[in-house]
């Protein structure tokens, strides 16, 4: 299966059998798969919340900038890093 | 059960006593395979044991309190518990991430449907070989692999991620590529090319079982050679015989770090092996709440953290990495439970553990003692 690169027009939206779900015990977001679970920093909770299968992922910069008070020139970059990186891992999907 | 999950692997920081992040329920020793590579105990638990559906109920939800946050349904053959989908549904609602470690040989459409609607998410099916003979040769179950590939097919129609769990011995190294490819046509996301680790009846049967070093030296080359051809396909994790490694493995992430395994009648061990320790002695979960026994249980007490080990672990810089290694390996390969694990290259055994490997696999004895219950097990 070949990932497809991110773009501003993909929808973004967690792999099948990936969840992201809160873990009251520790207090922390974690994102389990099959096998395999990640500790996502604060950012990366925050993309994959807006990762629903629905939104462009410009919509989703668009929005973080403005959560974050930040140039979108300077979130977009690393947004589209990170959710590259989560494609190649398996986590997310486009 | 032939493959022993470790909890996922996480980066985070070591502090007193973490909770749990994973539990593997052991949900009954019952088993139409009698595989002679069988990681369970050589006295086996009998149906009359059993944790009921409450039982296990129960415990679920305390593991989901007290901090775990994916359990493993294994065996024996989970799927011969009439009541699996009722404890999948169950775990699923406490938050649970669920996994089921099957042989597959009892997986209909229809159960395979039910798991997968009581939310199921993932399946790890153990593969012995990929021919019917090889398949027997270790079983003893004739027919065994066409019923695998069968519900492979159920459950991947029904929604439910596969991995294949393809465990090596040195009767089916050779056929390590054609798996590569079986993998791909069961729609298996992932492959573990899992050598035998000898416990319980794969230690007894080991001499049968283990490869050469010359095996082994091909086998990680055509791992390495397929990881790249297949990356983003199939995701590839090896793991080789500690007997022919340097170090040893984490043993479930250290003993008492993250990891506990419940036998069918309750018995809540620090790993799947534990009980071969017998200088320690387990809590049930009939006697005692699971938090009291993870964080207050002298068995889990025993070998947490690194006050316990010899000299040599506790001075050096993988002690943190490798917690020391097997506590069972110790026992059964240097006679002390709390000696440093003979698979590590620092300890006196090193040279003659992996001799001893090589020895077996040359002498090529195939003679196998396969997996059945004794009269002690009612
Ligand atoms: S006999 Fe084989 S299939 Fe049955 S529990 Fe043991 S390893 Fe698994
Ligand atoms: S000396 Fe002990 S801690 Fe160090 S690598 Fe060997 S087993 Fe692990």
């Amino acid at each position: 299966m070949a990932r497809s690169a991110v773009s501003d027009t993909s929808q973004p939206r967690l792999a099948d059998h990936v969840k992201l779900r809160f873990d009251a015990i520790r207090k922390r977001w974690v994102v389990m798969a099959p096998e395999r679970m990640l500790l996502p920093d604060e950012v990366a909770v925050d993309v994959l919340k807006c990762c629903d299968g629905a939104t462009p992922l410009a919509t989703i910069i668009d929005r973080l900038a403005t959560d974050y008070q930040a140039p979108v020139e300077v979130v977009g970059p690393d947004v589209v890093a990170l959710l590259q990186d989560l494609c190649e891992r398996g986590f997310v999907t486009t | 059960m032939n493959a022993v999950p470790g909890s996922p692997p996480v980066e985070a920081a070591a502090v007193a006593i973490e909770p749990p992040l994973a539990m593997l329920c052991e949900l009954t020793h019952r088993c139409p395979l009698r595989c002679s590579y069988c990681s369970n105990p050589v006295a086996l638990e009998g149906a009359s044991h059993e944790l009921s559906t409450a039982e296990w109920q129960d415990l679920l939800s305390q593991a989901a309190r007290l901090g775990v946050l994916q359990v493993h349904f294994s065996g024996g053959e989970p799927t011969a518990r009439r009541d699996l989908p009722v404890l999948v549904r169950h775990a699923v609602e406490q938050g649970l991430y669920t996994n089921l470690i099957t042989s597959g040989v009892l997986v209909d459409q229809a159960m395979a449907d039910r798991l997968a609607e009581a939310g199921l998410e993932h399946a790890q099916i153990g593969f012995p070989d990929i021919t019917e003979e090889g398949s027997t040769l270790i079983t003893a179950f004739k027919g065994g692999l066409a019923r695998k590939y069968a519900a492979a097919a159920a459950l991947k129609q029904a929604g439910v991620a596969l991995t294949m769990n393809a465990v090596i011995t040195r009767h089916n190294v050779e056929r390590l590529p054609q798996m590569f490819e079986v993998a791909q046509q069961i729609g298996a996301r992932r492959i573990e090319v899992a050598n035998v680790q000898y416990y319980g009846w794969g230690l007894l049967n080991r001499a049968a079982l283990m490869p050469s070093p010359q095996q082994l030296a091909w086998m990680t080359g055509v791992v390495t050679e397929a990881r790249a051809r297949l990356k983003g396909q199939l995701a590839i994790d090896y793991v080789i015989p500690d007997y022919y490694a340097k170090r040893p493995k984490a043993c479930l992430g250290g003993w008492g770090r993250q990891f506990l395994n419940v036998t069918p009648s309750g018995t809540i061990l620090p790993c799947h092996a534990a009980e071969t320790l017998k200088n320690l002695s387990f809590d049930s979960i009939r006697d005692r709440s699971l938090a009291d026994i993870w964080l207050h249980g002298s068995a889990f007490a025993a070998y947490r953290g690194d006050a316990w080990m010899p000299k040599g672990c506790r001075s050096c810089e993988h002690k943190e990495t490798d917690w020391g290694g097997c506590r069972c390996q110790a026992l059964a390969l240097a006679g002390k439970a709390d000696a440093m694990d003979p698979t590590c290259e620092q300890s006196p055994l090193h040279a003659s553990v992996r001799a001893m490997a090589e020895q077996e696999a040359a002498a090529n004895i195939n003679t196998m003692t396969y997996r059945t219950f004794t009269d002690t097990a009612r």
